[in-house]
């Protein structure tokens, strides 16, 4: 199903060449591509337009990596990335914008997942979770999360940690009031929030020594 | 998952209005607000009309006359423009406070002021009026987050932060459709449900509010104060939007428009006359807060807000004096 620049797997951080999960979603590919080629034949001459039911080819630019696959109109960019690219960092939470589990960058620019079409994702450059690590190796805001204890059960910590990201790219050096209304779009049911701040802060000090 | 529907990304505002006037098609800007309504079936589309692709309507073009904002530009941008937190400041903190930065970076200024009611009747599995129903369901019911001001039948609040503002600016609003572009006042953009009570504006099928425009006026000082019972991502409880003109030490024309207590942005027109030809002085702001709760009817459980609301009008005005 997802052709990632010629190799397919199951997302970046994924060690194997094979995952299970990709290997149950390109199964279904074959009858879905049916679907496309016969929609291809009715689209409309000027208007680009996508009929009820029927998986559109879309070209997805997520962590670097290009992938394209199929898609209805009505899929989410979290039900993609989750079930279609097998990239589970993502967390569906509220799934209606608000709680934050779902952040992405956009342009690097934090967004609900929840409520953006993948249709609406192409031609942007969708960073998750999966894409602030090297590796094994944690992110800056990883590593200030573990090093604040900035969770308890930890379910909303990649939204957490994704839109700090956000936050720091715009802003590299945010007061306390910064970070405190740059992370109000996340939810912490444990209420780990002060340690959160304090996270977002000594990440921020942690981009400036690694030189970002 | 959202039930599902044909998708359509045109090209030209010329193909958007051409796809927004047949029927069962709904427009997506940010699409926050759709996706919202749609996944929880406040109403449905057959067709999904995305604006994403009509570039021309992201743009901010300062003129002399005054600033051409278009209907894509996103919440964020509004919050951090320059020439917005100047003269229209009321804009500028109107969009700073509404939603969660994420949602301030995907919704647009248009798909702000045409997002639908926030009224849990309306959003939960009633047929009320809103949705062509026999009953208002909020007028017996539970009511706290419900209107003062209004003729009913409906008693929504219009949920949008940057309304207010831009009636209290005097903003003009363009509209694209398909008897071709017109343009209207702020104010008469939104509609009172005893005149409507399916629609919270005038768009007709196939419209498209393309364009607000912000006129220079000299001496122009805005502001906007949003009062909320929590400090980020809410909706307003009660809030104020103030523009004034001064010109030697006086209000030579005040604009007071509330939010979070009407259907449509509520001009406090006994506000407005309190302050006109005034010094900004701590007794007129204070009777001019008062003033702007005149003609309040409090229901069963929202009596709070006209405490809320005199006292955003009275900091919004402390905060311009």
């Amino acid at each position: 199903m997802t052709e990632k620049d010629g190799k397919e797997g199951c997302g970046d951080g994924c060690p194997h060449g094979v995952s299970r999960r990709g290997f149950m979603t390109r199964v279904g590919a074959g009858t879905i591509g049916l679907g496309v080629a016969a929609a291809a034949g009715t689209a409309e001459a000027t208007v680009h337009e996508i009929p009820p039911g029927e998986p559109h080819r879309v070209t997805l630019t997520v962590n670097g990596t290009t992938h394209r696959l199929l898609v209805e109109p009505r899929e989410t960019l979290l039900y993609v990335l989750r079930e279609r690219l097998g990239m589970t960092a993502t967390k569906p939470g509220c799934e209606r914008g608000e709680c934050g589990a779902c952040t992405v960058l956009i342009d690097g620019a934090a967004r609900y997942a929840c409520l953006t079409l993948a249709v609406e994702a192409e031609g942007h450059e969708v960073t998750t979770l999966e894409g602030l690590t090297k590796g094994e190796e944690p992110g800056a805001v990883q590593r200030a999360f573990m090093d604040e204890d900035a969770l308890q059960c930890g379910y909303c910590t990649p939204g957490q940690i994704v839109a700090a990201e956000g936050l720091l790219r715009a802003r590299p050096d945010p007061t306390l009031e910064e970070i405190r209304t740059g992370m109000s779009g996340n939810l912490c049911r444990c209420g780990a929030y002060v340690h959160i701040f304090r996270a977002v802060k000594k990440a921020s000090v942690l981009r400036k020594d690694a030189g970002r | 998952m959202i039930s599902s529907f044909t998708y359509a990304r045109p090209k030209t505002l010329q193909e958007a209005v051409e796809l927004l006037a047949k029927p069962g098609a709904r427009a997506h800007a940010g699409g926050t607000d759709l996706l919202g309504c749609l996944r929880d079936e406040v109403f449905s589309a057959e067709k999904v009309v995305s604006l994403s692709g009509l570039s021309e309507l992201k743009t901010i073009v300062p003129s002399p006359l005054g600033l051409h904002v278009g209907a894509l530009t996103t919440l964020a941008q509004v919050a951090s423009y320059k020439p917005i937190s100047g003269m229209y400041r009321a804009l500028a903190e109107g969009a700073a406070a509404a939603a969660s930065p994420q949602l301030r970076n995907q919704g647009t200024l248009g798909g702000n002021l045409c997002q639908r009611p926030r009224c849990w009747y309306f959003r939960g599995e009633f047929s009320c009026l809103r949705k062509g129903g026999e009953t208002c369901y909020a007028y017996d019911g539970e009511n706290q987050y419900h209107s003062l001001f209004g003729p009913g039948p409906c008693f929504i609040v219009h949920p949008s932060d940057t309304a207010s503002p831009l009636v209290a600016l005097e903003a003009k609003f363009r509209i694209a459709g398909p008897a071709g572009t017109r343009t209207v006042d702020a104010e008469a953009f939104f509609v009172l449900p005893d005149a409507e009570v399916q629609k919270e504006n005038v768009l007709k099928a196939g419209e498209i509010l393309t364009e607000v425009f912000l006129p220079a006026q000299a001496g122009l000082l805005s502001t906007y104060r949003k009062v909320r019972s929590r400090g980020a991502w809410d909706f307003a409880l009660a809030g104020a939007a103030v523009a004034l003109v001064v010109a030697g030490g006086k209000v030579a024309k005040a604009r007071v428009v509330l939010s979070g207590v009407a259907p449509v942005p509520w001009r406090a027109k006994k506000a407005e006359e309190a302050l006109t030809g005034k010094a900004l002085d701590p007794a007129v702001i204070r009777a001019a807060a008062e003033a702007a709760t005149a003609g309040a009817q409090p229901m069963s459980g929202n009596a709070y807000k006209v405490d809320l609301l005199r006292g955003a009008v009275e900091e919004a005005l402390r905060a311009i004096a």
